[in-house]
């Protein structure tokens, strides 16, 4: 009997391990394609502090180049974006992230404030299944989860995943216990140039008002940074694509809440023939988002507002972090020049 | 809450928990609790339909009992005053005040069914009349419609019946009256079950017992993998053959029979494995409603394995009164005198016949598919009987050849596709619709466009149709290996081999079951009746 009952035991501790392999197996790899449900995890293999944490949506990630800033200020940074991060995704890793370290400032881009509900379960798994365990980790579930998402299938993503072993590809055994590395600190790398060739502006709203929701967890993020004593920054991307677009009604609701707190907020829209950005050469995609080429001139002149008015001082002199960045900065260049795949 | 939700899975498993560790006798609060907490999942509204079931059918029943028992009180009483032919008046009087309470609790039971159930399809004929008579059509009122509302006031119907009949007793305790009613595993899609049966299990105490529980939990999760796998994998291809009808005819047709038969299979008998299975666990058996339904030679055995409590629900209670009734007699004695003992023999008998299938068509749904459904199924059947000594001749005349294996597997896939035929309305809906697909399978010769292609527009992939054509194999593998003992019961004294094909068995479900986000997780298409 004694037998047996060790049989059984056996045979369920190898039913449990098969589905774990089954689940690793199964899960999104996000190597070739949707590539930016990668960036969330890769924060976990940073292994030095950051004076500048950066969070939003892809007008964060692709419009800031934390190798930039490091490599023309001495600042170090981090970007923890994904796509379409709402404001309560960006709460949560923020709170999660200040666990960890005390940044001297938290840069948020403003655009996600227009979204009060939570918008789609493909992107919510993007920026939640990257997430280690945590209350902040359960934090952002319970805000973020639709009507037809379950909690169970967060815990264990085989039960939402499952019906991808019909296309299952060799990426899904290379990826099986570890992920493609796609970005530079947050920072995910468009090569292309696709000019912005049209002004069009977005549809008129019926109502212009930001929604509760995301006000309400940019209040907390505010109130988090302040219990800290972290420099609170709102900004806004310098692209206005009619998709995304950045309404002036918008932007004054932004301004008179930072106004209010005495909160900094750039919106760089205006600022676009200051900071030299050519739309014929600086965007991948017709304006919606700034390529490389954008970004970096971009984060130049971020830098200079982070280490001037705000008084950020840089790291240069610290060798041993020193050598990180410049193993960060060689593959960033790598990449950009193209010498890597 | 379906049964293959996760709440679903956690709540039973609290059931079990909690009736295993209550002590024994209340051991049936347990489940009298936890199947108006199920019901309740469903809708708070849907409550009062139960309670008022469960009421008008306790207070009818107990009403009857009284009269019951003090008739035979009065003539046990009096057995020496009164003579045998006073006592048998007596007793039909008796009966005949106990027939009027018994149809007051028919017309209150099954009145509620008709108003939720039918008044939206009378409505709807009644509109139709009204427009063609050149008026402005009226809004056609939707009615809630209670979950498993078919189910439960048909069991409660039948134990009225049975009641009056005096082969039950009414239940003096209401809360254990209650319980037979909203028994949760079975109260959405049955079986329906009869008092006498059921109340034995229900009531009695039941122990732990390792084998039966690992018996119950094997067919629970064979039950879950005829859902799952089967019945929500093949149902994606239906609803595309569904939606697509005005170009998926000829052959597709053909496919969406094959197909709509492995659904309707896998969906209602995985339901009922989960119910029998769960029930099973608990210590409670529960009628089969099922045995092996394709393996069937004609239309009438047919119906003998299939739904089976809804087969001998009809005949029990509708055909065999029909039959006998005082009218159907008149009737079958002026027809004989009329057209001869021959026709005039069976008149009555197809009259009986032809009413039970409108009813069964009806009991399915509020639809004219659903009326020609019952009436064909019932074309068969007779037509088959009027054939019969045709048959006969043919098989005195060729012994070897229906001795033969090949001439079985020919009369159970006639059999098989004949009722597939006829299920396909089910699918349609629309009558003229299906009538016209039937014929498209004559002139539309689109078979070797299905073949090289055509079939990859169905919403499933080739790895899938690969898996849903395994997944069938094994149901039917199994279903065959299980003929002489079923597998579970084998597997259920072997427990280390059965711990590997429950871990296997989980393992199928969980890879490559339809369900979650992407699959429109459809409810059991019983729990609709």
């Amino acid at each position: 009997m004694k037998k047996k009952i060790l049989c059984c035991i056996g045979i369920v501790l190898a039913c449990a391990l098969l589905l774990s392999f089954l689940q690793l197996l199964v899960v999104p790899k996000y190597a070739s394609a949707s590539r930016e449900g990668n960036l969330i995890g890769e924060y976990y293999a940073e292994t030095t502090p950051h004076d500048v944490l950066f969070v939003g949506d892809c007008e964060v990630y692709e419009s800031f180049t934390p190798p930039t800033l490091w490599e023309e200020y001495g600042i170090t940074s981090y970007i923890r974006g994904s796509a379409q991060q709402l404001t309560w995704h960006s709460y949560y890793l923020l709170e999660e992230m200040l666990r960890e370290e005390t940044p001297k400032a938290v840069v948020f881009n403003v655009l996600a404030l227009k979204y009060g509900v939570p918008q789609s379960e493909a992107y919510n798994r993007m920026t939640l299944d990257g997430m280690r365990w945590s209350t902040s980790k359960i934090g952002a579930l319970r805000a973020s989860m639709r009507e037809e998402e379950s909690f169970l299938s967060y815990v264990f993503p085989l039960l939402r995943f499952h019906s991808r072993w019909k296309e299952l590809s060799w990426e899904d055994f290379e990826y099986l216990f570890t992920r493609a590395k796609i970005s530079h600190n947050g920072y995910m790398m468009q090569t292309g140039v696709h000019p912005k060739t049209s002004d069009r502006v977005g549809d008129a709203l019926i109502d212009y008002t930001l929604p509760q929701g995301s006000m309400e967890y940019l209040e907390r993020m505010r109130l988090l940074c302040e219990e800290k004593g972290i420099a609170f920054i709102l900004i806004k991307a310098p692209t206005n694509n009619y998709k995304y677009y950045w309404y002036d009604e918008w932007d004054a609701q932004v301004r008179e809440y930072a106004e209010g707190h005495q909160l900094a907020y750039y919106n760089f829209i205006p600022l676009c023939e200051e900071i030299g950005i050519d739309w014929s050469t600086d965007t991948y995609d017709g304006g919606a988002h700034l390529n490389v080429f954008g970004a970096e001139k971009l984060t130049s002149y971020f830098g200079a507002i982070l280490a001037g008015h705000l008084g950020l001082e840089g790291h240069k002199e610290d060798a041993a972090l020193s050598a990180i960045w410049q193993e960060k900065l060689d593959a960033y260049y790598r990449e950009r020049n193209g010498t890597e795949s | 809450m379906t049964f293959t939700s996760a709440s679903f899975l956690l709540f039973a498993a609290l059931t079990v928990l909690l009736y295993f560790t209550v002590p024994r006798r209340g051991q049936w609060w347990v489940l009298l609790v936890a199947s108006y907490v199920f019901y309740l999942f469903a809708g708070v509204e849907y409550l009062a339909f139960l309670l008022y079931a469960t009421v008008v059918s306790y207070v009818v029943a107990r009403l009857m009992q009284a009269r019951a028992d003090a008739e035979d009180a009065f003539v046990e009483a009096n057995r020496d005053r009164l003579e045998k032919s006073e006592r048998k008046a007596f007793r039909a009087k008796e009966k005949k005040k106990r027939f009027f309470i018994l149809v007051g609790g028919l017309v209150a039971g099954f009145g509620m069914l008709a108003v939720l159930k039918y008044t939206g399809f009378a409505a709807g004929i009644v509109c139709a009349a009204w427009t063609g008579m050149g008026n402005e059509p009226f809004e056609i009122p939707d009615l809630l419609l209670p979950l498993g509302i078919s189910f439960y006031t048909f069991q409660a119907m039948g134990y009225l019946i049975d009641v009056y009949r005096k082969n039950a007793r009414a239940e003096r305790n209401f809360f254990r009256f209650a319980l037979f009613i909203s028994y949760f595993p079975q109260l959405i899609q049955g079986p329906i079950s009869r008092f006498e049966a059921l109340s034995e299990q229900l009531f009695a105490t039941h122990a732990w017992d390792a084998t039966r529980v690992r018996s119950g939990l094997a067919r629970v999760l064979w039950g879950f993998f005829k859902k799952l796998v089967v019945a929500d994998t093949a149902m994606i291809a239906v609803k595309t053959l569904v939606t697509g009808s005005d170009t998926y005819t000829g052959a597709y047709v053909f496919l969406l029979i094959l197909l709509y038969s492995a659904q309707i299979y896998g969906d209602f008998t995985g339901g009922i494995d989960v119910t029998i299975g769960l029930s099973e666990i608990l210590g409670i058996r529960v009628a089969e409603n099922f045995n092996r339904p394709f393996s069937s030679k004609s239309t009438k055995e047919y119906w003998r394995r299939w739904h089976i409590t809804m087969g001998t629900w009809f005949t029990d209670y509708v055909f065999y009164p029909l039959s006998v009734c005082s009218p159907m007699q008149r009737f079958s004695k002026f027809s004989r005198a009329k057209l001869g003992n021959a026709i005039g023999k069976r008149l009555p008998v197809y009259v009986a016949t032809v009413a039970t299938w409108f009813l069964t068509g009806l009991w399915h749904g509020a639809g004219w598919n659903f009326i020609v459904w019952g009436l064909l199924n019932c074309l068969v059947i007779l037509v088959s009987q009027e054939l019969t000594p045709l048959y006969d001749r043919f098989h005195a005349k060729f012994p070897r050849l229906v001795a033969s294996g090949a001439y079985g597997v020919f009369q159970m896939a006639r059999t098989f596709l004949l009722m597939g035929l006829i299920r396909s309305l089910d699918c349609y809906r629309d009558v003229g619709k299906t009538f016209s697909l039937w014929f498209s399978m004559l002139t539309d010769w689109n078979l070797p466009q299905l073949l090289t292609g055509g079939w990859r527009t169905l919403g499933l992939t080739g790895a899938e149709w690969c898996m849903l054509g395994l997944a069938i194999l094994l149901v039917f593998a199994v279903s065959l290996a299980g003929k002489k003992r079923p597998v579970r019961e084998w597997l259920s004294t072997r427990p280390v081999t059965f711990t590997l094909c429950a871990c296997g068995l989980i393992l199928l479900i969980l890879l490559f079951g339809a369900y979650g986000i992407g699959y429109d997780a459809s409810q059991f298409i019983y729990n609709q009746f």
